[in-house]
C-alpha cells in the first residue's frame, strides 16, 4: 500500500485476537505528517489495544504497522519513535517535573547541558517555564496534563499518542484543555493520535476522526463528514444527537425512500449507507434535532411541503441550555422526539402543554439499511 | 521497686496460668521425663485434691525463672546439687526442708549425707537427692573401640566423628584428663584460672577434631545413631537409651572418673503447697515407684538398692558400663561458689569464638 | 456532654494501646536499664556504675560477635531483599489475581510452623545422612555423603528463608500500589529494561524496600534459635551471648547491658540505612 515517508503512520490490516475474541479485526488506515488524529469509539471497541499496539506493548497477530515509512513490528517499545500520554498520565512521582521531563533523554544518552537546555526550552513551550523544580503532587490538574505531554514531546517524536487523557479532569477544564490541546499539536506541529470515546473531544481537536466498533474502523473523515455524511448507521447514531425511527421501505424512488414507522407515521427520506434498501425492508431514519423546527399549530392544519416531513405533536418538556436548548415533543404514537428551539424568554417562547407542528427537510432524513 | 513492676509486667502471663486452682495445685518445675505421665496419673489418684503441673527445664533455666519471681510461682524444684549453695546465698530463692516430713529413711545414707553437707547453710538443710546419674562418654565400640577417657575425643584417628557439649562438664571433664583436680582448685579461683586457660587451649586446639557441639538430647541421638559421629560426651541416661536401639553404642566411665551429678528435691521461697510437694517426695521414692521413673529418666534412684530397682534393660547397661572401681571412681560435681560460674562462661565463650579449629 | 463523651470514648480507645506499651514495653526496658546499671559487688550487693557496659568495650570477644552478628544480618537482608524482589514483582505485577492469593499463602505456610520446626526440618533436609547428601549420592554427583550442616553458609540461608516473608510483603503492598502504566511509560520514554527496574520501579519501591529491610534486619540480628540449631562450631550470635549472661551465668546485669547495646546496634544501623536512602520512618514502615 502506501510505503512513503510522508505518512507518519501506517497501519495495513492489523488484527488483534485474544483467543477468539477479535479486539482488533483487520484496521487499516494511514495518517498524514503532523496531523491531528483521533480514534473514536464506545469503550470496548478496541480502540486502547490498537493504540498499545502501535506503541508496541502488545504484538498485532497480523498486519503491520509503519512509522515514517519504516515497519516497526519487531522493534521493542523503547526503540520506538512513537511516545504516549497513558490515561492517567502516570508522571513519575518520585521524581520532579524537571527529573520527570528529563528521563527521556537520559535513557537516549544525552549531555546534562542538552538536557537542561531542552528540558526549560518544552516547559517555555507549554508555559509553565517555572515548575521545573516542582514535586508531581504540588501540580494542578491541567499542570500534570502539560507535563505529561513535555514529557514526550521533548524527545521529538515522530507520532505522539494520547490515551484519553482529560478523562480525570473536570469539565470546566477539559473544555479549556481541548483548545490547549489543538494548540499544542499546531505548536510542536508533530501528528497526535488521540483515543476517545468523547465525541466532543473528538470533533472539536481532529483533522480527522476514525470511528471504531467492534473491532473495526466503521468510517474515517473529517469531523463535518462524520457528523453531516455518515456513511453508517452506527455512525449517524454514535456522533451527534438525533432521532431514530425504525420502520418499513414502503415506497422507492431515486434515492429517496418512504418509511412506514412503527408508531404509524409516514416519513420520506433519503438513502444513505452501503445497501440500497428495497420495499419491506427494514429501515432506521436518523434526523439531528437543529434541523426540525417546531411551530405552534394554532389551529389550523399543517400544509405537507413537498420537500419537508411534518408531524404534529404536543411540547412534553422544554430542555433550557441557553442557545442549545431544546423542546421534546411527544407526538400521537407516544414517541418523545427532540428539536433545537430558539428560546428568547418572551411570551412566545413555546411553553410544555402546547401543541406544535414538527417539520424537518427530506434531505436531512437519512435512512440505513442495517 | 521499678525492677518488681518490671518483672510483674513480664510475668503476668505467667503468673495468670499458673495461679492456684480451687483444689490444691502442684506445680513441679523439673526436668524432662522426671515427671512421667504414668506416676502423675497414680499420684492423682492416691490423692484426689492435688492436681499435678509439670515444667521441664534445665538446671540454669530453673535457677532463673525462680530468681525472676525471687522463688515464686512452684512447688517443688528439682535442681542439681550443686546448685543449691551458691545461688541460695545469692538469690534466696529457696526454702529450708522440714526432714521428718520426708521418709529420708529410704534414701541411700551417702548420697543423702553428701548432698545435706553440700547444701546445709546456717544449720538448715535445703536438698535432699531424688536421683543420680553420670556424664561421660558413649561411644560406638564397632566404629570407635579404643576411646577410654575425655582426651580421646580429640584423638585425631576420630577426626570429624566425635562431638561434645560446649557446657562446663567438658571444662571439668578435660581438666581431670589432663591431670588436675578442678573441685580441688575452686577455692583458690587464681588457681583455677590456671587451669580453665590449659583446658581452653586444649578444647581449642580440639574443635578441629569435632564435628560439632551438640546442645541436646535429640540431637546427640541422632548424629550417633546415623553414624556421623562415633564418640561423643554424653550423660549416661541418653547412651543407655541409645544402648537400647543400638547395641554397639555404650557408656564409657573416662578412666579419669565419670562426673556425677545428683538431681535434687528442693522447695522454692515462693512455693504454697509445701505439703503436697512431700508428699511428692515420699510417693516417688516408693520402690515401684522408682523403677517407673527410673524407666522414664533413665537415671539412678537414690534410695538404697536403686541400681537393682532400675528396670531390666537399664541395669543391664549400668552393669555393662560400670565395674565396681568405675563407681568408686565416681568423681562427684562439687558445690560451685561464687564467681566460678563467670570464669567458666568466659572460658566457654572464648573456646566458641576461637577459629583456631577451622 | 458531647465533648466529654468524645473525650471518654477516646480515653477508651487508647487505654490499651497505653497499658500494653506501658506495661510490656516501657516498664520492663526501664527494670532492664536499671538491672543493666549495677555492678555486682558481692552476693547481694551491688552498686551503681557502667561497668556492665565497660566490661562489653573491654571483651574483644563480645564485641566481635556484635560485629559478626552485624554483618551476616546485613548480609541475610542484602540476600532476602535480592531474592525476594523478583518473587514480590512476580506476584505483584505478572501473576494474575486469582494466583496472587494462592502465591500470597504460600509464602505464609513456612509462617504456620514454629521457627523450630522450620530449623528442625532444614536439619532432616541438610545433615550428613539426610536427604539433600543421600539425594546427591544417588544421583552420582558425590560419592561420599557431604555436611551441609553447621557453618555460616547454612545459617545464612536459614535465616533468608525464614524472614524472606517480610520483605515480599512490604515489597507487594508497595509494588500493588504502583500504575502498570508507570512502567510502560518508563519503556515508552526509551528506557530499557535495567533503566526502568533502576530509575522507576526500585525508587518507587524504596519505601517497601526500606521497610522489609528494617524488618528482616531487626528480626535477623534478634533471632536466636536459627543461628543455634544450624550454626557451627564457631558460629555465635549476639543474641546467645545474652542468652548465656542471663541463663547460665546468672548474670542479669551484663545481660541486661548486652540487650541494650544491641538495641543500640540496631537502632544505628537502621538510622544509618534511613540517612542513606533518604528515607523516613514515617514513608517506610509506617505506610506499609
Amino acid at each position: 500500500m502506501h510505503s512513503t515517508a510522508e505518512y507518519d503512520l501506517e497501519c495495513d490490516q492489523v488484527s488483534k485476537h485474544f483467543g477468539s475474541v477479535r479486539a482488533v479485526d483487520d484496521v487499516s488506515f494511514v495518517i498524514p505528517k503532523g496531523s491531528f488524529f483521533s480514534i473514536l469509539g464506545p469503550s470496548g471497541c478496541g480502540k486502547t489495544t490498537l493504540m498499545r499496539m502501535i506503541a508496541g506493548f502488545e504484538q498485532p497477530s497480523s498486519g503491520d504497522i509503519r512509522i515514517k515509512g519504516r515497519s516497526v513490528i519487531s522493534t521493542p517499545p523503547n526503540r520506538r519513535n512513537v511516545k504516549m500520554v497513558f490515561q492517567h498520565l502516570a508522571l513519575f512521582p518520585m521524581m520532579n517535573v524537571y527529573e520527570n521531563i528529563a528521563y527521556g533523554l537520559r535513557c537516549s544518552g544525552a549531555s546534562k547541558d542538552v538536557i537542561r537546555a531542552k528540558v526549560h526550552d518544552v516547559l517555555e513551550r507549554i508555559s509553565l517555564p517555572d515548575v521545573a523544580n516542582r514535586e508531581i503532587t504540588q501540580l494542578s490538574g491541567g499542570q500534570k496534563q502539560r507535563i505529561a505531554i513535555a514529557r514526550c514531546m521533548v524527545l521529538d517524536p515522530d507520532v505522539l499518542l494520547l490515551d484519553e487523557p482529560l478523562g480525570a479532569l473536570d469539565l470546566k477544564l477539559r473544555e479549556a484543555m481541548k483548545i490547549e490541546l489543538k494548540l499544542l499539536q499546531h505548536q510542536f506541529d508533530t501528528t497526535f493520535v488521540y483515543i476517545t470515546h468523547d465525541q466532543s473531544e473528538a470533533l472539536v481537536m481532529s483533522d480527522h476522526v476514525a470511528i471504531m466498533n467492534g473491532g473495526k474502523f466503521v468510517q474515517i473523515g473529517t469531523p463535518q463528514e462524520l457528523y453531516h455524511k455518515p456513511a453508517a448507521a452506527f455512525v449517524a447514531g454514535f456522533v451527534g444527537h438525533t432521532n431514530r425511527w425504525a420502520g418499513r421501505v414502503s415506497r422507492v424512488e431515486s434515492g429517496e425512500v418512504e418509511v412506514a414507522t412503527d408508531g404509524g407515521l409516514s416519513l420520506r427520506g433519503i438513502v444513505r449507507g452501503t445497501v440500497s434498501p428495497q420495499v419491506g425492508d427494514i429501515v432506521n431514519a436518523y434526523v439531528r434535532p437543529e434541523f426540525i423546527t417546531a411551530q405552534r399549530s394554532a389551529g389550523h392544519n399543517p400544509q405537507a411541503d413537498a420537500g419537508q416531513n411534518t408531524i404534529e405533536g404536543r411540547v412534553d418538556s422544554i430542555l433550557f441550555n441557553g442557545a442549545n436548548s431544546r423542546v421534546l415533543v411527544k407526538n400521537r404514537a407516544g414517541e418523545l422526539i427532540e428539536a433545537d428551539v430558539v428560546l428568547t424568554g418572551d411570551e412566545q417562547d413555546l411553553k410544555p402543554k402546547d401543541e406544535v407542528i414538527l417539520s424537518w427537510p427530506v434531505a436531512q432524513t437519512l435512512s440505513f439499511k442495517d | 521497686m521499678v525492677k518488681r513492676l518490671a518483672i510483674i509486667g513480664l510475668l503476668s502471663t505467667t503468673v495468670m496460668i499458673t495461679a492456684p486452682a480451687q483444689a490444691e495445685t502442684l506445680r513441679i518445675l523439673t526436668w524432662g521425663s522426671y515427671a512421667p505421665e504414668e506416676l502423675v496419673k497414680k499420684f492423682e489418684a492416691i490423692y484426689p485434691d492435688i492436681t499435678v503441673e509439670v515444667t521441664f527445664s534445665n538446671n540454669e533455666e530453673m535457677v532463673a525463672k525462680l530468681r525472676a519471681t525471687d522463688g515464686a510461682g512452684f512447688d517443688l524444684a528439682q535442681p542439681s546439687h550443686d546448685r543449691i549453695f551458691a545461688v541460695q546465698q545469692e538469690y534466696n530463692i529457696y526454702k529450708p526442708l522440714d526432714l521428718s516430713k520426708i521418709n529420708t529413711g529410704a534414701m541411700q545414707a551417702k548420697l543423702l549425707e553428701g548432698v545435706k553437707a553440700n547444701t546445709t547453710i546456717d544449720g538448715e538443710v535445703y536438698a535432699v537427692p531424688h536421683q543420680w546419674g553420670t556424664s561421660g562418654i558413649m561411644t560406638n565400640m564397632e566404629l570407635a573401640p579404643n576411646i577410654a577417657a575425655w582426651g580421646d575425643l580429640c584423638d585425631p584417628e576420630y577426626k570429624g566423628k566425635t562431638s561434645m557439649r560446649l557446657r562446663r562438664t567438658i571444662l571439668l571433664g578435660m581438666a581431670f584428663d589432663m591431670g588436675e583436680d578442678p573441685f580441688a582448685a575452686y577455692d583458690d579461683l587464681a588457681e583455677y584460672q590456671i587451669i580453665l586457660d590449659k583446658v581452653a587451649d586444649k578444647l581449642i586446639a580440639c574443635k578441629d577434631n569435632l564435628k560439632a557441639y551438640w546442645s541436646g538430647g535429640d540431637d546427640l541421638s541422632a548424629m550417633m545413631l546415623s553414624g556421623e559421629i562415633v564418640a561423643s560426651e554424653t550423660w549416661d541416661s541418653t547412651a543407655y537409651k541409645l544402648y537400647g536401639e543400638n547395641e554397639n553404642i555404650v557408656f564409657v566411665p573416662p578412666k579419669t572418673g565419670a562426673l556425677a551429678w545428683i538431681d535434687t528435691f528442693a522447695l522454692p521461697r515462693g512455693g504454697n503447697a509445701d505439703d503436697a510437694a512431700y508428699k511428692w517426695i515420699n510417693f516417688v521414692l516408693e520402690p515401684e515407684n522408682v523403677t517407673i521413673m527410673s524407666a522414664s529418666t533413665g537415671a539412678i534412684a537414690a534410695v538404697e538398692g536403686g541400681i537393682d530397682l532400675l528396670p531390666v534393660d537399664k541395669k543391664d547397661a549400668v552393669n555393662a558400663a560400670f565395674s565396681v572401681d568405675d563407681i568408686n571412681n565416681l568423681k562427684f560435681f562439687a558445690n560451685i561458689p561464687p564467681g566460678i560460674e563467670d570464669m567458666e562462661g568466659k572460658t566457654l565463650e572464648k573456646i566458641k569464638a576461637a577459629t583456631g579449629g577451622q | 456532654m458531647q465533648k466529654d463523651i468524645k473525650r471518654l470514648s477516646f480515653l477508651l480507645l487508647f487505654a490499651p494501646f497505653a497499658l500494653w506499651i506501658t506495661l510490656l514495653i516501657i516498664l520492663p526496658h526501664l527494670g532492664m536499664l536499671h538491672i543493666s546499671l549495677r555492678e555486682k559487688v558481692a552476693p547481694r550487693v551491688y552498686e551503681f556504675g557502667f561497668g556492665n557496659y565497660l566490661n562489653f568495650f573491654n571483651e574483644p570477644i563480645y564485641w566481635n560477635t556484635l560485629l559478626r552478628t552485624g554483618s551476616m544480618s546485613l548480609l541475610v537482608t542484602l540476600l532476602a531483599l535480592i531474592l525476594g524482589f523478583p518473587i514480590a514483582y512476580y506476584i505483584a505485577k505478572i501473576a494474575g489475581r486469582r494466583a496472587r492469593g494462592a502465591l500470597f499463602l504460600m509464602c505464609l505456610i513456612p509462617l504456620w510452623v514454629s521457627d523450630l520446626i522450620r530449623a528442625f526440618g532444614w536439619i532432616l533436609l541438610m545433615r550428613e545422612t539426610g536427604v539433600i547428601s543421600n539425594t546427591l549420592q544417588w544421583a552420582g554427583v558425590i560419592n561420599a555423603p557431604i555436611e551441609f550442616l553447621y557453618n555460616d553458609a547454612t545459617v545464612i540461608m536459614g535465616l533468608v528463608y525464614t524472614t524472606i516473608l517480610f520483605m515480599i510483603v512490604p515489597l507487594v503492598s508497595t509494588l500493588d500500589g504502583m500504575d502498570d502504566a508507570m512502567i510502560e511509560a518508563g519503556y515508552n520514554l526509551g528506557g530499557n529494561g535495567p533503566t526502568v527496574l533502576r530509575r522507576i520501579i526500585i525508587p518507587y519501591a524504596m519505601p517497601g524496600i526500606v521497610s522489609g529491610c528494617i524488618v528482616v534486619f531487626m528480626l535477623t540480628a534478634g533471632s536466636y534459635l536459627t543461628p543455634i540449631l544450624l550454626g557451627g562450631k564457631n558460629s555465635s550470635w549476639f543474641t546467645e551471648q545474652i542468652y548465656d549472661q542471663f541463663i547460665t551465668r546468672y548474670n542479669w546485669e551484663a545481660g541486661a547491658a548486652f540487650g541494650f547495646v544491641l538495641l543500640a546496634f540496631t537502632s544505628l544501623v537502621i538510622w544509618g540505612g534511613l540517612k542513606l536512602t533518604g528515607q523516613t520512618l514515617n514513608t517506610t514502615v509506617a505506610r506499609s
